[in-house]
């Protein structure tokens, strides 16, 4: 079987590096991230186009994949100015604030087992602590100063109210995020990211019988899982929650203000969060760098697959890799198809269900630890969760009032008189203007479109 | 000779230490409260980093995500919203606040100059961690986190949750003063188109959208009013502040420019008034239609010269 190294092992390893060791790792990372931030917003404008029936950039660089490099040296070389009214040294630190822990966060994700670099031994994280998880939360809580203090610093309504919107959505949205690591934390014993990328490779064990399958913990902990991507879809204020920078309202939000390298800073930010949140996603509920379905392709028993596929810890950064780009991918898929939330329905969906639905689930899970693991009581503590979101959103859902439908009711039932409130005015639904009275109605809508794609 | 052996908390100490000590003065002398706020919360993040460094670091991360995160947040956000300026009064609201403040400091210089004398000096105070019980097994007893939640969830329990309680009330309290009780039913979209309808009906007052601030070849901002087909200036495109203020623009001087050269098109006089709406008024409405029609740009069939052109134009 493949060697898992404890959070204890790894932490050993890390601590025997020479310097040259981390300086070689944190660069790496930060190639990686650059790279990512380059890739990211090419492929999203690439997908995006897809799902629209579009081409998207093609003109610079091979099939326009030069583009995020165009932009961004195009964003180096413009004028970089401040406004009058803002506050020169808040102004000028606040995209650093934002930008620091961006690049931070990935410090704590394992990217693969053990490794030999020059003959030295070490694992491919740059560092682990027993709290890993609790740092990557530590680090986004610092990445909303960036955006307040933009807000704030440019002396704008705009930015002012956007800052204050996107930080008030960052913070809201930690907290579910927050809560839904709990159950995770449950489970897998630990909350340094290498423990609990291990604890998802046990076999899953229902009532005695072990499956050969991973218990990833995005299956087995489901609520939290849905939970965590509709908080990291907040976190990273994207479409459809992306309120902070809704044209219509509030221009460009935030970073209104700022031109050049600065505004730079917070277009990177946005595109490496993406790749911040699909990590700890990947790390905690999809197996970590981890191949999928490990135990059953090792049973199989084909050497040179176990030895230089499966087992080799330099190929896990690429599962890894790709696991993200699944993720980004998602994060298209959503702006492509959905349209953006009103404030105060996304506000109520992360107090009034996420949090306390997450409240509930992690009681569930609880009882069921102390009562010593069994996976058939999670999954029907799943099915209880799902009922109550369904409960808790049919709530939401505004009964319609006895008195507004005996209204409703004696309004179809009377003639339609355009004219009777002294000025004209359409019909509600269920009236009908007279002069169409002996009109048949038309064929429906999607039937026209359909006819319309024939032809 | 002997290099002395320096850990890594010493030498985060030293390197964090004098950043706090700025930060913290920096926080009192500065004058704007979010300059303030800005210093504590560096201080903040220093002391979580000294924290990781002697190797705790569930108190760094919690440092971090409760204090600097949730707390500090707040101050910020109220400060941003309120609006605290650095031109707060002065005058002392509590009498003998600052005797009371300056006896208060010198109390706890007294007391730390004695606490470290004590430390360096005199017995070590005995700072050896309680024994843990055995029965601590299902987290390691070296175990940072697990040492935290036996002592909150175990030991110490009752304090805890005592403590909550306390924050809750506390909560609900600020909710219950906050409260406002509502004495007139909530405006609904619906009973504010209603209300428009009525209008309309009752004043003749249009119920659609204000017009749009004017659109000109040199101007276009929303100083510059909108021309009536009548040439007189729409009085609801432009803000009613920037009319009080007196900063709207002439919008015929704006035009006039076009006006001249759409005249020396055709060939015609150019006669061009600063203020068409004055000279509808002394020639009357049908003479000036054609020459009030070139700055606003609607067709007009009373004088067939320029309206020809601009439908050969189209």
């Amino acid at each position: 079987m493949i060697p898992m190294l404890t959070s204890a092992e790894v932490s050993a390893l890390l601590r025997d590096d020479p310097w040259w060791m981390y300086l070689l790792k944190a660069v790496v990372l930060l190639v990686y991230l650059l790279l990512w931030a380059l890739f990211n917003v090419v492929f999203e404008r690439k997908l995006v186009a897809k799902m629209q029936d579009r081409i998207g950039p093609s003109f610079n660089g091979p099939n326009g994949w030069g583009q995020s490099l165009g932009d961004g040296m195009k964003l180096m070389l413009k004028e970089d100015f401040r406004p009058k009214n803002s506050d020169k040294w808040v102004f000028n630190l606040a995209p650093y604030l934002i930008g620091i822990p961006a690049f931070s966060i990935m410090a704590v994700i394992p990217f693969g087992g053990k490794v030999t670099i020059f003959g030295e031994e070490t694992v491919l994280q740059l560092t682990d602590t027993p709290v890993s998880v609790l740092v990557i939360l530590a680090l986004a809580s610092v990445g909303i100063y960036g955006v307040v203090l933009a807000g704030w610093s440019s002396g704008s309504s705009y930015s002012l109210l956007g800052g204050l919107r996107s930080s008030a959505q960052m913070i809201s949205y930690e907290l579910a995020m927050g809560l839904s690591f709990v159950a995770v934390f449950m489970y897998a014993g630990s909350m340094a990211t290498s423990d609990i990328v291990n604890a998802q490779q046990q076999p899953i064990q229902i009532a005695g019988f072990t499956i050969p399958v991973e218990g990833w913990f995005w299956f087995l902990l489901l609520p939290s899982f849905v939970i965590y991507l509709i908080a990291m879809v907040g976190e990273t204020n994207r479409a459809p929650f992306d309120l902070p920078e809704c044209e219509s309202e509030l221009v460009g939000g935030f970073h209104t203000e700022y031109s050049g390298f600065r505004f730079a800073m917070f277009f990177l930010a946005e595109y490496l969060n993406m790749v911040n949140v699909s990590a700890v996603v990947v790390t905690l509920f999809l197996g970590g760098y981890h191949f999928p379905f490990e135990r059953a392709i090792a049973s199989l028993n084909i050497g040179w697959l176990n030895d230089y596929v499966i087992q080799n810890a330099w190929l896990q950064p690429i599962w890894l890799t790709l696991k993200l780009v699944l993720c980004i991918c998602l994060f298209v898929w959503l702006r492509g198809s959905l349209p953006r939330f009103r404030y105060d329905q996304f506000m109520a969906l992360g107090w009034k269900v996420l949090i306390p639905v997450s409240l509930v689930w992690i009681m569930l899970v609880a009882l069921v630890r102390l009562m010593q693991g069994n996976n058939v009581l999670i999954l029907l503590g799943a099915a209880a969760v799902v009922l109550l979101l369904v409960l808790v959103i049919d709530g939401f859902r505004k009964e319609p009032d006895a008195e507004e439908e005996a209204d409703s009711a004696a309004l179809s039932a009377t003639p339609f008189d355009p004219y009777a409130g002294g000025y004209p005015v359409p019909p509600m639904p269920g009236q009908q203007v007279p002069e169409l009275a002996g009109v048949v109605p038309g064929e429906t809508e999607t039937r026209g479109t359909e006819e319309r794609a024939d032809s | 000779m002997m290099l002395p052996m320096v850990t890594a908390g010493e030498v985060a100490f030293w390197v964090l230490a004098p950043v706090m000590i700025l930060g913290a003065i920096g926080m009192v002398l500065l004058r704007k409260p979010v300059h303030s706020a800005l210093c504590l919360a560096a201080v903040m993040i220093c002391l979580a980093v000294q924290y990781f460094s002697l190797n705790a670091p569930f108190l760094g991360v919690a440092q971090i995500i409760v204090y600097t995160g949730a707390v500090l947040m707040l101050f910020l956000f109220v400060m941003m919203l309120i609006g605290v300026d650095a031109t707060d009064s002065v005058v002392e609201t509590i009498r003998g606040q600052r005797v009371a403040a300056t006896l208060a400091a010198v109390g706890f210089v007294i007391l730390v100059v004695l606490a470290a004398g004590q430390v360096m000096i005199g017995n070590k105070l005995p700072l050896s961690s309680p024994e843990l019980p055995v029965q601590l097994s299902t987290f390691q007893a070296q175990d940072t986190i697990g040492q935290i939640a036996y002592f909150v969830f175990v030991r110490y329990v009752f304090v805890f949750e005592l403590t909550s309680a306390l924050l809750i009330v506390a909560a609900v309290g600020a909710m219950v003063l906050a409260h406002r009780e509502r004495f007139v039913e909530k405006i609904s979209q619906r009973s504010l188109a209603e209300q428009r309808m009525r209008r309309y009906a009752e004043t003749g007052e249009h119920p659609g959208a204000l017009p749009a601030p004017g659109v000109y070849a040199r101007h276009n901002a929303i100083d510059a009013p909108a021309l009536l087909p009548d040439g007189s200036i729409a009085e609801t495109s432009i803000s009613p502040t920037l009319a009080a203020r007196g900063s709207v623009a002439d919008v015929h001087q704006i035009a006039a420019a076009a006006d001249r050269v759409r005249a020396a098109i055709d060939g015609g006089d150019p006669i061009i008034t600063n203020h068409p709406g004055a000279a509808a008024l002394e020639s009357g409405p049908a003479g000036t239609a054609g020459e009030l029609d070139r700055g606003t740009g609607t067709p007009d069939a009373t004088e067939p010269g320029p309206a020809d052109q601009r439908k050969d134009e189209q």
